[in-house]
């Protein structure tokens, strides 16, 4: 078959004509110094590789092997899981020390037999390790999931078939197809366009979300179809794997020529295709070589305030445990030296070291270790393994919340690390990503303002809500507190429309029509629908209008076989949006060749459209400098237009005199449509003359050909002279759509006192869109805007400048927020990433934060990933408060990993900011119910579980101390060793697993209903140093009560009618019942939330003690030694041993009760009084008390959607005022 | 969460099964109360009738079991003898240890006791020494409970040192220390000069007798070496049988204990002289312990012990007084439960001058 037979025709554009920008190719060949450079470098140290081109097979063998491209993100691998989960398990301080006293129980030191040492802790490492090994399982299980997509690689005569990702090798030929992903780094030989560029979209990434453009060397153009790789070989030259995204050095040895290779040539891993049909590529870095996977760093692993808390604890009971073991060391050494000598029952004369008379001091070291060991259950073995045991349930819960799991993404939420759940109700900070995060990348074109009149309605959701509770207010139908929190709802239940008119003429409309649901579109006004503009006062604007919206663009479009209209492949989500409303208003964007663009226009839903060609002259693009795009047109009637939009600012500078009719107007349009948080442009036209036109058309044909580093600069001087004199038509207003709940959740957010941080690689236009949208910014708000002056000076001195510019505007800021006296006022900080690298300076990076701290609300604008880190660090140091992260894309990637908790938003593709986070959910807004719900919960269960755990542990431990004091220090416990080994591992733990995994102080709807609750997490009401110490207080207080009632009431006396006394088995064992009683009965006071798992657990764990002993009791003799019978024949029938169980548990009980009794009583906590409102259905009853607490439950906001709807509220209410100060005006306080 | 949305989950729940695209909501959550966490739970809280019946409910049911146990320990008779230093003729006094150690002194002695009160039959018996260690971690542990049980184990003594073996390297039997230092003072009890016999059946646990020691395990060895600790053993009688011995290897808590000896089972009138000879052969006195002989009745809470009963009655007019105390704070500053004034938002703005 031959080749030229074979070839499709193709119908593809020279894309490279189009654009005027940016399109020369690189040279050919390389230019002097390039290849001198080039040269040097290549083949010395770090620029070693060599890539064979589609031949893969001579990359089996060294020298030229390299990794395949199979990636590994687990942590162990069968080999190394031994020795490494053991190594991380003993790294923790307590298991440190169980392991060395269970190798000290071999020898003789020991108090204990080695079994009951070396059980539980074998129990506890051992879950603890399954756990690790399941969690590094399941990333396994993930990586196999991307090892195993498939791509297709040329196998050799032209044939391309499909192959695992894992499979390829270095040197293979790919073949790439449109939204596929990149399996590795390559080289871009060819695409479908003619002219070998294709899109990318790098979100993965850098988190950028606009395309980028990739293109391939010219001398590969010809190699577009599978037969052209029949024969083809090259060789790559280039630099060593590293993880610099945005540099690449090579060479291309293609038929004996030598072309240098650029990062525009160079397609990286985990970036997608779009918008390009295929791609033909070279692998040249495969799996952890590729740039991406250097640029990965190990995932940090973090600990949570509580367990970093809680080892300052375990290092105050060490102290103590080092404390008591001294004092009995010392006690043993002096009872040995003095007492033994005459014991003479214990043959002092025929004695080892351990109790040698003449060798005290030798004993008493020998006893230290003996007393490390034996008092060693003051530090709770198993309070790790029950924290972690724990963590996993409350994660599970959180992985099947059903309210968390997003139905459109089929995914649902995940705690993909479980040490940090408490963490999650103890958040202060919230920094979060803008786009993929806060947005959904997807624009929709919402309003517009033509010749001075603005058309579109549906006014944003904060005017609505503002104005029906003026509404309600004023007319005094409504309850005098109705700050209804629930605004959101009950304007989402309105259906119909709702019109308002209030003094002062401030009309608002809501329509609440089913709205036909079109991507990129939600305009809704008949005036300019279905053909009806043409009956509007200026229809010949409104034309020239939508024809800019129709050709001012870069598009293609792509026809749609099942809706039988058009789509849009735009570069930006904006432009595809704009073509988007032109379709739908009756110009439809409908073919683009080489030099033009067909419109099908439609005057009236009735009419057939007309097919209009314009001719495209010239393209001039857009850039974030020049915030413009313009085209220059010929339409049919010969006339040359040039057609622009652009920021209003921009626009507004270029306008002509005779340009201005509708400036006043649309200008007060744009800043309505800001503030209600949409992007605007402005949009504007100019009629050239055929000779103006090319007179500049030559200039800008010279600009566009001229070679060397100011061709750009020289573009951009060009364009700006034919941008002039234009005529303002109007403005457009696209809404940057939100993702779902957004606001609501933010402002709840808001309301339970956190803060929330927006940083965005986006520009600041467009970060304050948002802002306005998410209610983090509001009419009203003063706003910093901190940025770094571009001037032009030398680097050095540029800095310097800006810094001290920067410094300066901090300084009089922080002036202006210190001097501040409206309670009301709220500032907003905004700042740009240059701005921000001075910022983050070492110097001044305090007054930064201590700015930023004052500030309402923060935005960081143009932030690159290492800058989010940053931020993240300074704020989470600075502040020391916790911080929370949230992301989606990879470049979110540093500060999720940086922040306290991270958490990275699924559901779109990209799994970077997932694979980096803590926790995952699919939108933005269920992270209301992870932090207020399950943070709030979980930090109070693990709170409270560990206080129970040292005090059950120091109210058990510290009897074995006492009860030394009673047998010469000798190290015997009066315990059965397998009671104790027990106590821990079985008679404990379940109650306080089930009080950490289902206390629930109140329930999930009040916790969403008070979001004040959640302040006792950043506060740390449950673990500070007062309640830890009070708890341990009550354990020591319990020891002694257990201790001294238990010896007193059976001492030596018979205690029973039989006559018989009670030995050390029978005291043992009795006070061992009262301390399971005693622990038991506390954990049940301490629960406010009985399910019946509870139950089963804290009755369970008495009963099972009691079970337990019958058991024992009847085991062989030679087992249970003394305790042989000892329930059922020596206890049991007693009285007494009942009634010391009773009055122990009781007297150690009784304090607590009254604590808590008379705390709740007259000083109780918030979650007290509601749990008390619940319990006598008071919400039920009075509704209005209710409603009227949940309103004021919220934290003092100044950002948020409820605050800004007070702000509006007050910003109404003084104009009423001032309108009619003699009529009386209703008010509420 | 509202009554719709809960209903939600469990709709779709059944839809998964047959919809379409399986693979989709392959990952959905199943539902279940468990996993909601909305198991139905009783969440008590503590209302001022709760806790003031909690109280009360306490001191109602401590202070009488206080009482019952005080006359129970009231009603009990117990005499206490101590002899270990009146058991020594004055002259030896000077160095006791040497009189205990000495073969040639008479170890016997003669006490009188007066009975205080009507002593109902069974008399209990006991030996109760002081400053006695025998809970000493090297005392306790030196012991072979297979030893004792079984004949096969005789040589299972490793863990008896270092009263193991004898010199030649043959098993003891029993073993170990406390079996080495048995108790071996005797007590011969006459009223009005006929001999009042002491029960020496049945002082030990049925299951020790039983299972622990062994019917055919008979000493061996024991007290033949070349220190003598306590008493010896009748190396014709079965461990099982030896009843001081299980009574003695039945290790004490404290270093005060008392042991039963025997019971006397007939009445003690008031004002009864008992007569006890005493075979004084225990060293104590190296250690500086006493010595004492206690007969002592029981009641159903066991010997003489006020201490249960002040416990209980201490604890019961303890939550009392709480009980009391809380009613009469409640009645003087009642707080509304569920009041909402008390929320900490409320507080704080009651905190902070209003204008109203």
């Amino acid at each position: 078959m031959g080749r030229g037979g074979a070839r499709r025709r193709r119908e593809r554009l020279r894309w490279s004509k189009l654009y005027s920008f940016a399109c020369i190719r690189p040279s050919v060949l390389l230019d002097a110094d390039a290849a001198a450079a080039a040269a040097d470098s290549l083949g010395g140290p770090g620029f070693s590789r060599i890539v064979h081109c589609n031949q893969p097979r001579l990359h089996r063998k060294k020298p030229l092997k390299y990794p395949t491209n199979y990636i590994s993100t687990t942590k162990y691998n069968i080999l190394t899981f031994l020795p490494k989960a053991l190594f991380e398990q003993f790294r923790r301080v307590a298991n440190l020390y169980f392991l060395l006293a269970a190798i000290l129980s071999l020898t003789p030191v020991t108090p204990f037999s080695a079994v009951s040492m070396i059980a539980p802790l074998a129990f506890v490492v051992g879950l603890s390790m399954a756990k690790e090994a399941l969690e590094d399982w399941r990333r396994f299980m993930q990586d196999m999931k991307v090892n195993s997509r498939k791509v297709g690689v040329h196998k050799g005569d032209g044939q391309f078939g499909y192959k695992h990702w894992q499979k390829i090798r270095v040197g293979d030929v790919v073949k790439v197809e449109k939204d596929q992903f990149f399996p590795a780094d390559l080289l871009l030989l060819s695409s479908s366009y003619e002219d070998g560029i294709c899109y990318v979209e790098t979100m993965n990434l850098d988190g950028e979300t606009n395309l980028k453009v990739k293109r391939s060397l010219e001398i590969t153009l010809q190699l577009d179809e599978d037969e052209a790789f029949r024969d083809f070989t090259a060789t790559i030259r280039c630099e060593d794997p590293n993880p610099s995204l945005y540099t690449f050095v090579g060479n291309f040895e293609y038929e004996r020529q030598v072309y240098a290779l650029d990062p525009n040539q160079i397609l990286l891993r985990d970036s997608k295709l779009r918008n390009t049909s295929y791609v033909y590529g070279v692998v040249i870095f495969t799996g952890h070589d590729s740039k991406v996977m250097q640029n990965a760093t190990k995932s940090p692993s973090k600990r949570s305030r509580i367990e970093r808390k809680m080892d300052k604890i375990i290092y105050i009971l060490f102290t103590l445990l080092v404390l008591i073991s001294l004092i009995s060391s010392i006690g043993f050494a002096l009872k040995t030296k003095y007492g033994m000598p005459h014991w003479w029952y214990l043959q002092p004369q025929n004695t080892t070291n351990l109790f040698d008379p003449s060798k005290s001091l030798i004993s008493g070291i020998f006893h230290l270790v003996t007393a490390l060991i034996l008092y060693g259950y003051l530090i709770p073995i198993s309070l790790y393994v029950s924290i972690e045991v724990v963590k996993v349930l409350q994660a599970m819960f959180i992985n099947h919340d059903l309210l968390m799991y997003d139905e459109d993404t089929g995914n649902p939420a995940q705690a993909r690390t479980s040490n940090l759940n408490e963490e999650l109700g103890q958040v202060h900070t919230i920094l979060s990503d803008k786009t993929g995060t806060l947005t959904c990348n997807q624009m929709d074109f919402l309003k517009c303002s033509i010749a001075g009149v603005s058309y579109g309605r549906g006014s944003s959701e904060v005017e609505i809500a503002a104005a029906k509770q003026i509404a309600s207010e004023a007319s005094g139908t409504a309850d005098q507190n109705s700050n209804d929190p629930d605004l959101w709802e009950n304007n989402r239940g309105d259906s119909g429309s709702l019109e308002i008119e209030i003094e002062g003429g401030i009309t608002y409309s809501v329509e609440k029509a089913a709205k036909s649901k079109i991507k990129g579109f939600s305009f809704e006004d008949d005036r300019l629908m279905h053909g009806n503009w043409t009956k509007e006062p200026n229809a010949a604007t409104i034309i020239l209008f939508f024809r800019i919206l129709a050709l001012c663009q870069t598009a293609i479009p792509e026809f749609n076989e099942e809706t039988g209209s058009f789509n849009y492949e735009a570069e930006s989500p904006d432009e595809g949006a704009f073509l988007v409303a032109a379709r739908e208003f009756g110009f439809e964007f409908c073919k683009r060749t080489q030099s033009s663009v067909f419109i099908r226009e439609r005057y009236s839903s009735s009419e057939h459209p007309i097919e209009r060609e314009f001719k495209i002259l010239n393209l001039l693009e857009f850039s974030s400098k020049r915030k413009r795009m313009s085209v220059i047109v010929r339409d049919e009637s010969g006339q040359i237009l040039l057609l622009c939009k652009g920021a209003d600012s921009i626009i507004f500078d270029r306008l002509s005199k005779n340009g201005r009719t509708y400036e006043a107007e649309t200008s007060k349009h744009l800043n309505e449509y800001g503030e209600a948080g949409l992007r605007t442009l402005a949009l504007a036209y100019r009629v050239l003359e055929e000779s103006e036109y090319s007179a500049w058309n030559g200039e800008f044909f010279k600009a566009k050909t001229s070679i060397g580093s100011d061709r750009e600069s020289h573009l951009e001087r060009v364009s700006d002279l034919i941008e002039r004199e234009l005529i303002l038509i109007g403005a457009t207003a696209v809404e940057d759509k939100l993702q779902r709940g957004v606001p609501q959740c933010i402002d709840k957010l808001a309301q339970a006192g956190l803060k929330i941080w927006v940083l965005t690689g986006d520009k600041m236009e467009t970060a304050i869109n948002i802002g306005y949208a998410c209610s983090l910014l509001r009419q009203g708000m003063k706003q910093i805007c901190l940025s770094a002056t571009n001037n032009d000076l030398l680097a050095q001195d540029a800095k310097k400048a800006g810094k001290e510019s920067l410094l300066m505007q901090i300084t009089n800021a922080l002036q202006m927020v210190k001097l501040e006296k409206d309670p009301h006022a709220a500032f907003a900080l905004i700042i740009d990433g240059k701005a921000l690298t001075y910022a983050l300076e070492e110097d001044m990076k305090d007054q930064f934060l201590s700015l930023a701290v004052n500030c309402a609300s923060v935005i960081c604008c143009r932030v690159s990933p290492k800058q989010k880190a940053l931020v993240t660090r300074l704020v989470k140091e600075g502040t020391g408060k916790t911080t929370l992260a949230i992301g989606d894309g990879a470049n979110d990637v540093g500060m999720i990993q940086e922040a306290d908790i991270g958490v990275g938003i699924s559901g779109v593709e990209g799994m970077q900011a997932v694979m980096a986070s803590d926790f995952s959910i699919s939108q933005f807004r269920f992270l209301e119910r992870l932090l207020v719900v399950h943070g709030h919960w979980c930090y109070k269960r693990i709170a409270q579980m560990i206080c129970y755990f040292f005090y059950k542990n120091i109210a058990f431990g510290l009897t074995i101390f006492y009860f030394e004091a009673y047998t010469g220090f000798s190290g015997q416990s009066v315990y059965d060793d397998w009671y104790m080994l027990l106590f821990n591992v079985v008679l404990t733990s379940l109650p306080v697993i089930s009080l950490g995994v289902f206390e629930q102080d109140v329930s999930s709807e009040v916790c969403l209903q008070f979001p004040a609750l959640y302040q006792q997490g950043p506060k740390n009401v449950f673990f500070d140093w007062y309640r830890i110490f009070g708890w341990m207080g009550n354990g020591l207080y319990s020891s002694l009560v257990i201790f001294f009632l238990t010896i007193g009431i059976i001492y030596d006396q018979s205690f029973r009618a039989g006559g018989q006394t009670a030995d050390m088995a029978a005291v043992g064992t009795t006070m061992f019942t009262c301390i399971i009683w005693a622990v038991n009965v506390q954990i049940a006071l301490t629960m406010s939330h009985f399910t019946w798992i509870q139950h089963v657990f804290v009755w369970g764990s008495i009963i099972t003690w009691y079970l337990f002993l019958i058991a024992y009791g009847m085991s062989s003799p030679l087992i249970s030694g003394n305790n042989y019978q000892i329930l059922l024949e020596a206890l049991g029938p007693a009285p007494i041993y009942w009634f010391v169980t009773l009055v122990v548990a009781a007297a150690c009980n009784i304090p607590y009760l009254a604590h808590i009794s008379f705390q709740r009583q007259w000083n109780p906590l918030d979650h007290h009084v509601i749990q008390e409102i619940k319990y006598y259905k008071k919400d039920v009853e009075d509704q209005n008390m209710w409603k009227r607490e949940r309103s004021k439950a919220r934290q003092e906001t100044k950002i948020g959607f409820t605050a800004r709807v007070d702000a509006k509220i007050r910003q109404l209410k003084g104009k009423l005022h001032r309108k009619a100060p003699s009529s009386t005006v209703q008010t509420s306080t | 969460m509202n009554p719709s949305s809960s209903s939600t989950p469990r709709r779709s729940d059944g839809a998964t099964r047959d919809s379409s695209n399986p693979r989709k909501n392959s990952n959905k959550p199943k539902y279940s109360r468990f996993t909601q966490q909305e198991l139905p739970a009783c969440k008590p809280i503590l209302t001022p009738a709760w806790v003031i019946t909690a109280y009360m409910l306490v001191a109602v049911v401590f202070i009488p079991i206080g009482l019952a146990s005080l006359s129970a320990s009231e009603s009990v008779v117990e005499i206490v003898d101590r002899y270990d230093v009146e058991c020594i003729p004055e002259h030896l006094r000077v160095d006791k240890v040497a009189y205990i150690r000495s073969s040639e002194t008479k170890k016997t002695c003669t006490r009188s006791l007066s009975v205080p009160k009507h002593m109902k039959a069974p008399v209990y018996v006991y030996y109760q020494l002081d400053n006695f260690y025998q809970n000493h971690r090297r005392y306790v542990k030196s012991r072979s409970d297979k030893q004792l049980r079984y004949k096969s184990k005789e040589h299972d003594t490793s863990s008896c040192d270092p009263e193991s073996t004898t010199s030649n390297g043959s098993p003891i039997t029993p073993c170990g220390l406390i079996a080495w230092s048995l108790f071996n003072d005797t007590y011969k009890f006459s009223l009005a000069a006929k001999a009042l016999d002491v029960n020496k059946k049945n002082i030990a646990w049925k299951s020790d007798k039983d299972h622990k020691f062994g019917r055919d395990v008979y000493p061996k060895n024991f007290q033949s070496g070349g220190l003598i600790g306590g008493g010896k053993l009748d190396a014709s009688i079965p461990l099982s049988e030896q009843e001081d011995l299980i009574v003695w290897m039945r290790t004490a808590a404290l270093p005060t204990f008392r042991k039963l000896y025997g019971k006397i089972e007939a009445d003690l009138e008031p004002d009864d002289k008992l007569t006890v000879v005493i075979e004084n052969n225990y060293n104590t006195y190296s250690f500086g312990g006493k010595k004492k002989l206690v007969l002592s009745t029981t009641s159903w809470i066991g010997g003489k012990n006020d201490f249960v009963g002040i416990a209980y009655l201490t604890i019961g007019g303890l939550c009392l007084f709480l009980a009391i105390g809380f009613a009469v704070l409640h009645l003087l500053c009642p707080r509304n439960l569920g009041d909402p004034s008390y929320l900490s938002w409320n507080r704080d703005a009651a905190a902070r001058p209003t204008k109203l």
